[in-house]
């Protein structure tokens, strides 16, 4: 329809130009072809024939006679079987050097699920990380954040999840990562078989900033079309933070006013719309999502982990290599944990209050208070839960690790005073000798 | 004559207008997007917008949709009408979105996604509803009187003269009883001027109007009771009253929303969910059929309606939502019934303000909150009370707004905003809902402004208690247990017990989720002799263990059906071992 093009551009700010056009409409894409090569663009903005572009490869090196091409249709991603296995970057580019894709063109930011077509969430997703499904169980079309610090090992904790969860396709969107968490991902998962069943896209920290926007849409897109298509899938998302710093940054240069850090005013229903793609379709697939969230200066009431806790259902800090068992939450646990092993609640309950206690017990003995004998068991209980339960090195399906539990329960403390009801003392404590 | 425009400009969900002839604010107004369908064709969608501001030939608007597609030179055609709901019977169990589109209707028409530009009735036309007149020829009239009525599950449905006719009609015929669709005509009204009105079942009315045809507001006076200890005794809220639940997430605003919605003794609940995550409405969706309501014996389902707006729907229908759900509060209002409004949450609400008003380029006020945003969330809070109606009856509309504070830090500015205005704050805490403390009100910080169904005097001697504990507490944690006397442990371990066993309710057993006033007048007075009895104990292990084992006895007590031979065996035994450690003994 347009086959016009346009040699004019009145203004470039950030990674946003702007010219003159006709009939151009909102959110359309358009070509931007420049001495240093072309790159997507798309309207962000109308104002009579002034239109806004935002360029996916950033502005630099485009001159004012750039030429200009728009292509009459929003933003999209192809989809097909084919998409396994590769990667691509936030603008749906391959990156791995393999070809194109063919396959249906699907829009990318698409329209939210009806909630009438949601169903209750009722299936446990298996992790091996006892701190998850014993503790925090991860559960089928749930939304968590992993809330962290730089230099955790957060993304060697997604690739573990994403080894040993058992769906059907996983995605994995990166966004401002640095080159080396990049090929780490990227080898191990290749390394251990789980290249073939996922599809990821990439932005480093050294791409333009707008693919860096472009990651969680492309990545959900792909994800719903493969739920809608009966698949159970897993997204991965690392890491939201710099997801909402590349929105920040793009609001300001377009002369937005901020309203919190920085951080425009849309900030919750940007992260909102990205989320909520988490869904238990009636009758299909579903998609989980889990996304990590670095938390500047280990802040949490920080703009973006604190409208991402609003979001979410619960989160999970990690700590010194390790899930917090306090402040660590999955809102969804109550619909699946009753239904596992009648002894998962008990065990679930029981570990984190002596654990609790245990804590109080640190405290006390680090202000040099007298530690009684009660105090020396839960010393021991304390240090055994440290290293045998919550190290992430530990990998042990479900049932092991709440064998574990009764084990190291009843190697520290007698029955009576786990506080835990006779019935379940008498079924799963374990006989000495 | 409705006016036409055309499309200057885009900037997210606001569009620029320039139109021809006159508009006006507030209107609604549908912009042409023109796309192509699966088989190549262009269609036109039509996109539901309000214009929010007009500045000389050209007009600003707020879309509900997506924009995505819409070019400059797009018409948009204005409908000359405020942004309005249709009122009449069959609302109830319905889940709307928040322009009353009814969400699983669209399911059915458009699948898993939400279509834009997809609008449907609110009411079902072709249900039969069966009418009794009341009003008959002859009568004089005016708006909001009853002409007759309907069954609607439970309740008696009023079909009545529409709110937006003004002065005094004469009624000049009404149906006889019969089975009738909501757009049949049941009643001839005429003026003195001889204009004459069809009446129907449906009316519709603008949302962002109060509807006012009472007699008078009063003062609310009779307690709205939740079944909640700690709300009921110690921060009540009166039917017809205002409060709010701010705090940060994860503190269990959502729990207790849904706890209100079940237990809370009102006829009717709305559910405003304004912003937040869809899998908690599902969950009333799902679970609230199944669920029976003590009060009619029916599924809990029949007094409830839901407006579920959530935060991935589009922004400015998120607005919309909590006035969508307030206007239709004070429908059932003018039928002499009593309810509840949760919305949930209203921060959400603001942010939308917050959106347009960025994208208006408006001055920004405190956190780029429009200056505006104390009068607006003030306006909507003054649109509950209790009314007196014209026929005597009295009717009210109870608001809950939960708050979503940044950070959990209640100073910023909607939830000052809101307290200015409301009439009780139950402020939820992060160090409570940490410590597994259910509901996780806090209880010294919150406030209420209304009487409750306990005497006041000896509420405040409970919370003067729990205050003291509180102190005892700080103190032993730089002194420790050692540098404390047994006399101040004692109050320590006194609060504690007052928590644990009356602010803390386990929402999760049978029982203890719902309190009765009955159970709460005759428990609170019991707790309140063993909190007054002076006591005595040699040392602190032994106060600490009899408070332990008083706490896990009263628990077993409150987990017992009220006035059961278990409920009395409890009670003797409690009381018998609170006699052995009297002072007075």
């Amino acid at each position: 329809m347009h086959n016009v093009a346009y040699h004019r551009i009145e203004r470039i700010a950030g990674s946003v130009i702007t010219l003159r056009a006709e009939g151009v409409a909102n959110q359309e894409l358009a070509q931007v072809t420049s001495s240093f090569g072309t790159s997507l663009a798309r309207v962000i903005r109308i104002d009579g024939d002034m239109v806004d572009l935002q360029v996916f490869a950033g502005a630099r090196g485009i001159s004012t006679d750039s030429e200009v091409r728009f292509l009459g249709e929003p933003m999209k991603v192809p989809y097909s079987e084919a998409l396994l296995g590769r990667v691509f970057n936030g603008a749906g580019k391959p990156r791995d050097n393999g070809p194109e894709v063919d396959g249906e063109r699907i829009t990318i930011g698409g329209p939210s699920v009806n909630p009438a077509k949601r169903i209750i969430p009722k299936t446990m997703v298996r992790t091996g990380i006892p701190m998850i499904d014993v503790f925090n169980t991860l559960v089928v079309s749930q939304k968590l954040p992993i809330f962290s610090i730089a230099g955790e090992p957060y993304n060697e904790l997604l690739a573990r999840i994403a080894l040993q969860a058992e769906v059907d396709v996983i995605v994995l969107g990166g966004m401002g990562l640095k080159h080396d968490d990049y090929l780490y991902l990227k080898d191990f998962l290749e390394k251990n078989g789980a290249l073939n069943r996922t599809v990821m896209f990439m932005h480093t920290a050294s791409d333009p900033i707008v693919e860096c926007l472009l990651v969680p849409d492309a990545s959900l897109a792909v994800a719903e079309k493969f739920a809608t298509e009966g698949k159970n899938v897993l997204v991965l998302l690392t890491d939201m933070t710099n997801f909402a710093d590349a929105m920040k940054e793009i609001a300001i240069t377009m002369e937005q006013i901020p309203s919190n850090r920085g951080y425009p005013g849309d900030l919750y229903s940007q992260l909102a719309s990205r989320y909520e793609k988490a869904v238990d379709f009636e009758g299909s697939g579903s998609i989980t999502i889990l996304a990590v969230t670095t938390m500047p200066g280990d802040d949490v009431t920080h703009p973006v982990p604190d409208n991402t806790g609003y979001i979410t259902e619960g989160q999970f800090y990690l700590r010194k290599g390790r899930i917090e068992p306090f402040g660590s939450l999955s809102r969804l646990k109550q619909q699946v944990n009753g239904k596992t092993r009648s002894d998962h609640r008990t065990i679930m309950n029981t570990m984190i209050q002596l654990y609790a206690s245990y804590k109080e017990t640190l405290e006390k003995q680090s202000m040099g208070f007298n530690m009684s004998n009660w105090d020396q068991k839960l010393l021991k209980y304390g240090q055994r839960f440290e290293k045998e339960m919550m190290d992430l090195s530990v990998n042990i399906p479900l049932e092991k690790a709440l064998d574990l539990g009764w084990e190291i329960l009843a190697d520290c403390f007698a029955p009576e005073e786990t506080g835990i009801p006779t019935k379940m003392i008498n079924e799963y404590w374990p006989k000495k000798g | 004559m409705a006016s036409i425009g055309k499309i200057i400009g885009v900037n997210g969900n606001l569009i620029r207008v320039k139109f021809e002839s006159a508009v006006s604010q507030n209107e609604v107004a549908y912009a042409k997007l023109t796309q192509k369908n699966k088989d190549g064709k262009s269609e036109v969608i039509p996109l539901k917008s309000e214009v929010i501001r007009i500045r000389g030939d050209y007009a600003e608007l707020q879309v509900f949709e997506d924009t995505t597609g819409l070019k400059t030179g797009d018409e948009v055609e204005f409908t000359g009408e405020l942004l309005s709901v249709e009122l009449g019977p069959g609302l109830l169990t319905q889940v709307f979105d928040g322009l009353q589109n009814p969400l699983p209707k669209l399911a059915e028409e458009c699948g898993f996604f939400l279509q834009r530009g997809k609008y449907l009735k609110a009411l079902p036309r072709d249900k039969k509803w069966a009418f009794t007149p009341v009003a008959k020829a002859g009568d004089v009239v005016v708006a909001g009187d009853t002409l007759g009525t309907v069954p609607e599950g439970v309740f008696t449905h009023r079909i009545m003269v529409p709110f937006r006719l003004l002065g005094k009609w004469t009624v000049e015929s009404v149906s006889a009883a019969g089975e009738f669709t909501v757009e049949t005509v049941v009643a001839k009204l005429k003026n003195a001027h001889g204009e004459t009105q069809d009446v129907t079942m449906v009316q519709t009315w603008p949302v962002k109007m109060p509807i006012k045809a009472y007699e008078e507001r009063l003062r609310p006076s009779k307690p709205l009771t939740m079944q909640q200890r700690i709300i009921d005794t110690f921060f009540p809220v009166m039917q017809g009253g205002t409060f709010c639940t701010p705090g940060p997430f994860g503190a269990g605003k959502t729990v207790l929303q849904q706890l209100m919605s079940r237990y809370a003794d009102v006829d009717i609940v709305i559910l405003a969910a304004c912003g937040e995550r869809a899998g908690e409405v599902v969950e009333t969706l799902r679970e609230f059929p199944e669920l029976i309501d003590p009060r009619t014996g029916k599924s809990l389902m029949e007094r409830t309606l839901i407006i579920c707006n959530t935060s991935s729907m589009p922004v400015a229908a998120r607005e919309a939502s909590v006035y969508t759900g307030v206007t239709l509060a004070e429908y059932y209002r003018q039928m002499g019934l009593n309810v509840l409004l949760l919305a949930d949450s209203t921060s959400r609400w603001a942010q939308a303000l917050r959106e347009m008003s960025g994208r208006l380029e408006e001055i920004p006020g405190e956190e780029a909150f429009p200056a505006y945003l104390e009068s607006v969330i003030a306006a909507f809070y003054e649109r509950g009370g209790v009314v007196r109606l014209k026929d005597g009856s009295t009717g009210s509309v109870t608001i809950c707004g939960s708050v979503s504070p940044a950070g959990g830090n209640f100073e910023e500015p909607v939830t000052q905003a809101t307290l200015k205005v409301v009439g009780a704050f139950l402020g939820l805490s992060r160090e409570r809902s940490d410590q597994r403390r259910f509901p996780a009100i806090h209880p010294l910080d919150s406030w209420s402004k209304y009487e409750g169904i306990i005497d006041s005097k000896k509420v405040a001697e409970a919370r003067h208690i729990l205050a003291n504990g509180v102190d005892v507490n700080n103190m032993m944690k730089v002194v420790g247990e050692e540098g404390t006397s047994i006399d101040d442990f004692v109050i320590y371990l006194k609060s504690e017990y007052l928590d644990a066993v009356y602010l803390q309710q386990d929402a999760y057993n049978e029982i203890d989720a719902a309190c009765s006033a009955e159970r709460q007048k005759y428990v609170f007075d019991k707790v309140y002799t063993i909190l007054k009895t002076p006591m005595k104990f040699s040392e602190k292990d032994v106060a600490r263990t009899f408070f332990l084992k008083l706490t896990q006895s009263t628990k077993d007590w409150n987990r017992v059906k009220f006035d059961s031979q278990e409920f009395k065996d409890l009670e003797q035994s409690i009381f018998a071992s609170v006699k052995e450690v009297s002072a007075n003994a």
